[in-house]
């Protein structure tokens, strides 16, 4: 700076930064932080966020919204064998064939349909963390059994697997979400687990391990929270796998048969048998289903491309 | 090569005795255990006490495991309690449809979503690539068994072009040699019961490949994105190839590495989208097996076939391990 | 296509000789949608004779990759502009169309780059990727090509050629992936070889075998190449001919002997100071250039390299009469853009510079 004082700095920081230069000091900007920014620049992170949180708002005041009660049945006496009453007054989505309004049913139906995902995948997301973390945090033996018996899971087709612990359950609300979950388990073990392993052979956890800090405090306080991104981007995928495939279970009749309890995955299972005579009574339970999917799918996509360090400019 | 395919056989070892102890815990576990399996819902107590006898069911639980894991490798799985009939013979006599099924639908998926996804990359930013983008998305989105209805109601229902349910028109009288339809219409000549089994195929095969399709397409435009920015693809430019041969062996053979293992992956997925699909078109192969068998209780059914499906799904992704090897050289040394 | 075998000593000064690349006010500009437009290169000429090395030395990001890459023709379609003009051998390389550019290239006009591992194709033997030059620029049939491409791998030291035909990059160790690279890029007989950062990423001791490789293939084949290098070593022991450039422009150009004798441009002058060298002059310390090459303004508002240049000035960050920093002649065969430039005592004519020989 011998030749020039802090005028001609001043000039050359305003320069620069017509030049498009960033300006020291700004230059490092958290992970979390940059990724969060280059997210709502995203327009496909936004249609996705404006979607999910559409629906959570509709699922939190389903009772406000829901403009009847989704259980009574009306307009009985229009009902015969190969006639449902369409859209009409006061039903703008129609009804089904034992006369329930379709629009409350869906609206209640967001509560029940985004629970089984929500809790499904948070179930799955913990239970394969344990052993991700278990397998991933000690390698050994330890991680040679947990991943023999996580392939073991693996081996068996998705669907097959949520049938087998559906049927070993019975049928309610919680059999479906756990048969959910477990085919969700061997994912997230693998993930975190590769996730762990790749950091734990990185040059910062040698350099904290060369400084003589403690084993467990390289995992925890290191490791783990450095391979969580990937497991955050699956976690969202998940929910749209999971609502999906409890809709799959409804199929095959291994759904919720709690009847006071609507669930587009119900509804649409339902709905096939009239799809002759009335297809929306289909259309409008799969249309949400697709749409929410959708929604978790954007979402985590942006969020994959966001976390990725490699996008980063 | 030949110890990378020996090392992997070894390693099915471990796998597959995990999954017979899997299910023979899981037939365990269920409420009424393997008796009421055996017998179906309505037997009573008395039933269950002397099927237990007679089956030695109060035996230790590993002299018990060990019976089965001998049954089993003899692919001996008990009867159907719905059929009576022996659930081995079942199987393989429902089988033949399902391998149509899904080949079908993996050939719609993979013939159709290479060379879409490579479209796609190669005119990034596109309105090629955004519809692709979108509709993989959408073909993620929507439930197999919907899609299969919809594709059952639109053409086979309302306009009436293919055939909405079963393997072939009974009216054909076709001879049976291998219970593969099409294979048997070719053998014996039959051409118009070979053609007519392929009508059969091509509705489930479009519903059960759409979710594989958006899978490949995706992965087939992203490994391609990647592969276009690699330093030996600008190499091959450098070296004035043909644009042709810059494809083909540089781009091409390198971007389909990370798909040949997703292929792998998918027989996963069709085996269990073909349990939804089989049931809408009632298809009569190994899925709708599955159906009927959930709906009617049928255990040791539903315990055989996931156990056969289980293996197969591991022997198919053990073939891919090993074509992956063909592929990557540097898969082979190692 | 050799012109014969020039001696070692005096490399060929372009006089009656017909320079085989001549570049002239190459500029490259990427436009991408809803962003600034950036100037990778700006208004860049140079020329290379016959059997003559220059070199484009700079920081990474100083557009000298991106100037070979234009020279080439390999820059992407989408979002690039390429203006001026290259022309190889008198023929007009900006605006020609693909196929051309495809025939020239591996023929005429050949490239090695810098990180010989990921500029292979892990999935193909070497030796495809040998014989595919020659099956497609020369009339040959396989045979030929694969007898052809055995005796390439031998002349650039790879022992045991036919075998190593038959193996994978990944079986090769970097300095021979590094001398395969240099096989393909010779199979033609180019008139013009790029390299581009060749030994960035080897060992020190295989760097100087693949320079000194590069340096007997020039003198006995009278190829032109044109060395990309941040590293000023590489200058020293191959190049007759140096431009420096910065934010995408030439700085300063000069013989080499003449630019390490007498650096004009501050930034060479940091450039050099940087380096350690035993014969640095006397008190001088070794001294980093300050900043990085983000610290940087556009040309347009005057220097660069002004905002990390110790001699800047009040009138290096305007526009003088309405114009930037030019690149003028200064002295003979060399050129400069400063308004400051480092000044030296009157030396005699011709002394011979130190530093020539590392």
């Amino acid at each position: 700076m011998t030749a020039m004082g802090d005028v001609k700095r001043r000039r050359i920081d305003e320069l620069a930064a017509r030049a498009g230069a960033v300006p020291e000091g700004e230059g490092g900007v958290s992970l979390t932080r940059s990724a969060f920014r280059r997210l709502r620049r995203d327009p496909v992170a936004i249609i996705g966020a404006v979607i999910v949180i559409t629906f959570l708002v509709v699922a939190a005041f389903a009772p406000f919204l829901a403009p009847r009660d989704p259980l009574a049945q009306t307009l009985l006496s229009e009902i015969r064998p190969g006639n449902i009453p369409g859209a009409r007054e006061g039903f703008p989505l129609g009804v089904d064939n034992l006369g329930r309004d379709i629009l409350s049913r869906l609206i209640w139906g967001s509560r029940q349909s985004l629970m089984i995902g929500v809790v499904s995948t948070v179930l799955g997301v913990v239970v394969g963390m344990a052993f991700g973390v278990l397998a991933g945090a000690f390698g050994g033996w330890v991680d040679t059994v947990v991943m023999r018996f996580i392939d073991i899971v693996l081996s068996i087709p998705s669907l097959l697997m949520a049938i087998s612990i559906s049927v070993l359950l019975g049928q309610n609300q919680y059999a479906l979400m756990i048969a959910i979950a477990v085919t969700q388990v061997p994912i997230f073990a693998r993930l975190l687990r590769g996730s762990m392993l790749a950091q734990r052979n990185s040059d910062y956890a040698l350099a904290a391990q060369a400084l003589g800090v403690k084993k467990s405090r390289i995992v925890f306080g290191h490791v783990l929270p450095n391979s969580l991104s990937p497991v955050i981007v699956q976690a969202t995928l998940s929910l749209a796998t999971a609502i999906i495939e409890a809709a799959a279970l409804s199929f095959l009749g291994l759904g919720d048969p709690d009847l006071a309890r609507p669930e587009w995955g119900a509804m649409l299972a339902n709905a096939q048998a009239f799809l002759s005579i009335r297809p929306e009574l289909a259309v409008y339970p799969a249309l949400c289903i697709i749409v929410v999917a959708l929604g978790f799918t954007l979402l985590g996509e942006s969020l994959r491309e966001a976390l990725d360090p490699k996008f980063r400019r | 090569m030949l110890r990378f395919i020996v090392r992997r056989l070894l390693q099915l070892i471990p796998i597959l005795l995990g999954l017979s102890v899997l299910l023979f815990a899981w037939l365990r576990a269920l409420p009424g255990g393997p008796a009421q399996a055996a017998l179906g819902e309505r037997a009573t107590p008395e039933d269950i006490a002397r099927y237990n006898e007679l089956f030695g069911l109060d035996e230790p639980l590993v002299v018990q495991y060990l019976r089965f894991l001998g049954r089993a490798v003899r692919l001996d799985f008990g009867t159907s309690a719905r059929t009576g009939r022996s659930v081995t013979t079942e199987f393989f006599e429902r089988m033949p449809g399902t391998i149509e099924l899904t080949l079908f639908a993996m050939v719609f998926a993979i013939g159709l979503g290479i060379p879409l996804g490579y479209l796609a990359a190669r005119r990034h930013g596109s309105w090629v690539d955004s519809t692709s983008v979108i509709a993989s998305l959408l073909g993620v989105a929507i439930p197999v068994f919907f899609l299969a209805y919809l594709l059952r109601l639109g053409f086979a229902v309302e306009l009436g072009w293919l055939p909405g349910s079963g393997r072939q028109d009974v009216r054909m009288n076709a001879t049976r040699i291998t219970n593969f339809y099409v294979l048997d219409g070719l053998l014996t000549r039959e051409w118009d019961a070979a053609w007519d089994a392929v009508k059969h195929l091509l509705l489930p095969a479009i519903a059960l490949g759409t979710i594989p399709l958006a899978i490949i397409v995706r992965i087939t435009r992203a490994s391609v994105l990647d592969v276009v920015n690699e330093d030996y693809v600008r190499t091959a430019n450098a070296k004035g190839l043909a644009t042709a041969t810059v494809r083909r062996r540089h781009i091409i053979r390198n971007a389909l590495l990370p798909v040949s293992t997703t292929i792998g992956l998918q027989t996963g997925l069709l085996l269990s989208g073909a349990v939804l699909t089989e049931s809408v078109f009632a298809f009569g192969g190994v899925g709708s097996a599955i159906y009927e068998a959930i709906g009617a209780r049928d255990f040791a059914v539903l315990q055989g076939f996931i156990l056969i499906l289980a293996v197969v799904y591991v022997l198919v992704n053990l073939l891919v391990d090993i074509s992956y090897g063909l592929l990557d050289p540097r898969v082979r040394v190692r | 296509m050799s012109s014969g075998s020039s001696s070692i000593s005096a490399p060929p000064v372009g006089l009656g000789n017909q320079p085989v690349l001549e570049v002239t006010d190459l500029a490259v500009r990427f436009t991408r949608r809803g962003e600034a437009d950036t100037r990778a290169v700006d208004g860049v000429s140079f020329s290379v004779a016959p059997g003559e090395t220059i070199g484009l030395v700079g920081e990474s990001g100083c557009g000298k990759s991106v100037t070979s890459l234009a020279v080439m023709g390999l820059l992407p379609k989408r979002n690039v502009q390429v203006s001026g003009s290259v022309r190889l051998d008198g023929q007009e390389l900006v605006g020609a169309d693909a196929e051309t550019l495809r025939g020239l290239r591996g023929a005429d006009m050949a490239m090695v780059f810098q990180d010989p591992l990921s500029s292979l194709n892990p999935t193909v033997p070497i030796g495809t990727q040998v014989t595919e030059v020659l099956l497609e620029h020369r009339d040959m049939t396989r045979k030929e090509a694969v007898d052809e491409a055995a005796r390439l791998l031998d002349r650039v030291g790879i022992p045991d050629p036919l075998r190593r035909l038959k193996e994978y990059p990944h079986q090769l160790s970097g300095g021979m992936r590094q001398r395969a690279l240099i096989a393909m890029a010779l199979s033609c007989s180019p008139r013009l070889l790029i390299a581009d950062e060749p030994t960035t990423a080897l060992d020190v001791t295989i760097q100087a075998q693949i320079l000194e490789l590069l340096r007997e293939l020039v003198v006995d084949s009278g190829t032109a190449l044109v060395m990309i290098t941040h590293d000023l070593g590489v200058v020293a022991g191959l190049c007759d001919r140096v431009h420096v450039m910065y934010a995408g422009k030439i700085i300063e150009t000069a013989d080499r002997h003449e630019l390490f004798a007498r650096p004009r441009q501050p930034y060479t002058g940091g450039l050099l100071a940087s380096v350690p060298r035993l014969d640095s002059p006397r008190g001088a310390p070794l001294t980093p250039i300050r900043g990085s090459a983000r610290d940087t303004i556009a040309w347009a508002d005057g220097c660069a390299f002004a905002p990390r240049c110790d001699s800047a000035q009040d009138d290096c960050l305007t526009e003088v009469a309405g114009s930037t920093v030019e690149l003028v002649p200064d002295g003979p065969r060399r050129e400069l853009r400063c308004r400051h430039p480092i000044e030296y005592p009157p030396a005699p004519a011709g002394a011979t510079a130190p530093g020539a020989a590392r």
